[in-house]
């Protein structure tokens, strides 16, 4: 019974859950930046819902939009077999508060979202690049970033500067 | 004078040494760097450096049909392809609320566990070379060409099968695929014994391994771990069973887990999921249903090829639906499948475009090796091959 886990937030954060979506018999919760922590904290503590797994930790880019990115957080609950997604939309250049003083493991998630988007996220231990080198420019992930492929330097094309084709 | 020998001793002492391993070291499967911290032979801190191998798999699935982004898939976990075939294939059939029908699932699942142990294969091969073992690395790898043999008859291709698509399987299997099934499922148990032979006693390979890279149930679950990982620690957790896709159900199978969450327990949880998964093998290959190898749903799969060769109508959805592609529905799903490695999902964002607004994998190995550090911490210099090796990497799905 999944529909325990809406039941349950919506009883005790009720101010914080601003829309519920099913689609596909997958439960989206979307909720207040300033709630995570402790929704969070609760569907994990909580003794009969027990989320006690991160999946996942990833975001999406809607450029258009006032608050232009989604944070995704995809919560599992061993015991009980259910899976929820939390979501909460955050403006460009506006911190999100880290949940791996929650759950350890989404440390480098929070890490490669921080890399392909930007987003930062305050109290994360070691908040740095992981998958693109420390001196690139820019976030791949986010949509205005064009699609290119950089051109490979050899010796005979070392003096040019690496084209990028798109 | 005395003292300050001391006193220079005490500096020398107290410092850490820095050591880089990788990224082109032989024993970190690909092109993974270490920064290692050392107090003498102890490791203080390990770092792991990736992101070599990155070639923005997941910016590039936004460029393409959902048809198209198969081929990326087996890209990633390059030696379990067919694994991850299957997650995306399930979240797009998920997106477009379709089914595959009966013979394809059983076709899926029966080439997934092959796949299972196919990397598996690797891992005990590439394991053992590392701690000494070189004998496996051969053994391993001569039972692993007889499987993407399987493969290549099955799709063409050894390694990049994309084999599995949306809605169903590619193509129909070719005569005599039972046989040669068959004959696999008589080679391989007794192979497997051989290993067991060789590694489950042997004092050298104990020696490396009991009692090595620790990991209690509960750290496992709060660092996110997923696959052997978390059962070598003794959590009985495998989404074949706790949340059965592709027919699974309907398969009788043990789900082994170890005890101290030691490289010990995760290499004999490993060598057990092999054996499983040729008892999952031969009830799939026992209950094979008759039937399609693909759904019928017009506009989204390919209509048969002997209705394309002889209706108009066929020949003109055939090529509408390679050339356009489909829109699915807006919405958003996540779909996760048992890998060899853990949980592998896929998060697709539908705009309700023939191409997906995003994709995000959901990698196992990724996640894995982020504990690498609470492993290693406090051990011997000599333990980080053997960590390595029992998380069981692969670059191409860590980098993506």
């Amino acid at each position: 019974m999944e529909n325990l886990t809406l039941k349950k937030l919506k009883e005790r954060f009720s101010d914080s859950i601003l829309d519920v979506i099913e689609f596909r018999g997958e439960f989206t919760a979307i909720i207040k930046k300033e709630a995570l922590l402790d929704i969070s904290q609760f569907l994990k503590n909580d003794p009969e819902l027990e989320y006690n797994f991160l999946s996942d930790v990833c975001a999406v880019d809607y450029p258009n939009r006032k608050n232009r990115f989604e944070v995704v957080y995809n919560l599992y609950s061993i015991p009980n077999r259910w899976r929820v997604i939390l979501k909460i939309s955050v403006a460009e250049d506006e911190p999100v508060p880290s949940i791996t003083s929650i759950w350890e493991g989404a440390n480098w998630p929070e890490r490669e979202v921080f890399d392909m988007f930007g987003i930062k996220f305050d109290n994360h231990p070691d908040l740095s690049r992981i998958l693109m080198p420390d001196d690139w420019v820019g976030h791949p992930l986010r949509k205005d970033f064009p699609l290119t492929a950089e051109e490979v330097t050899f010796s005979h094309n070392k003096n040019r500067r690496p084209k990028r084709t798109e | 004078m005395e003292k300050e020998i001391l006193e220079e001793k005490k500096k020398i002492t107290d410092k850490t040494m820095m050591l880089n391993m990788g990224p082109h070291h032989p024993a970190t499967h690909g092109v993974l760097r270490i920064k290692l911290e050392l107090d003498g032979e102890t490791i203080v801190k390990a770092t792991p450096v990736i992101g070599y191998l990155h070639t923005g798999i997941e910016k590039t699935m936004e460029d393409k049909t959902y048809s198209q982004v198969i081929p990326l898939t087996d890209r990633m976990d390059y030696v379990a392809n067919l694994s991850n075939n299957l997650g995306y294939c399930l979240a797009v059939e998920k997106l477009l609320d379709i089914e595959a029908p009966p013979k394809a699932q059983y076709l899926r699942v029966l080439l997934t566990e092959l796949t299972r142990i196919a990397s598996h294969l690797i891992w005990i091969g590439s394991h053992a070379h590392d701690t000494g073992l070189m004998t496996m690395f051969i053994y391993a790898f001569r039972e692993r060409e007889m499987l993407l043999d399987l493969f290549e008859m099955i799709s063409g291709q050894r390694m990049m099968t994309s084999y599995f698509r949306i809605g169903g399987v590619a193509k129909d299997v070719f005569d005599g695929f039972e046989k040669v099934v068959r004959e696999m499922l008589k080679v391989l148990p007794r192979k497997i014994d051989e290993y067991e032979q060789i590694m489950t006693n042997n004092r050298l390979w104990i020696q490396r391994t009991v009692g090595v890279a620790t990991i209690s149930g509960e750290d496992a679950i709060n660092c996110g771990l997923s696959g052997p990982m978390i059962r070598g620690s003794g959590v009985k957790w495998d989404l074949r069973k706790s949340n059965p896709y592709s027919s699974y159900d309907k398969f009788d199978f043990d789900i082994p887990t170890g005890k101290n969450g030691d490289i010990y327990d995760r290499f004999l949880v490993r060598v057990e999921e092999m054996r499983q998964s040729l008892r999952i093998t031969e009830q799939a290959l026992d209950g094979m249903p008759e039937g399609d190898f693909m759904a019928r749903v017009p506009g989204v799969t390919l209509p048969q090829k002997e209705e394309v060769l002889t209706s108009m109508e066929a020949l003109i959805f055939h090529f509408k639906t390679v050339v356009e592609g489909f829109c699915p529905p807006k919405g958003e799903v996540y779909q996760s499948i048992e890998s060899p490695k853990g949980e592998i999902g896929f998060y697709i964002v539908s705009d309700g475009s023939p191409k997906p607004y995003r994709v995000k994998v959901r990698p196992p190995c990724f996640v894995n090796l982020s504990s690498l550090n609470r492993l290693i911490k406090g051990r011997m210099i000599a333990d980080v091959v053997a960590v390595i090796g029992s998380i069981d990497i692969v670059l191409g799905e860590i980098d993506r």
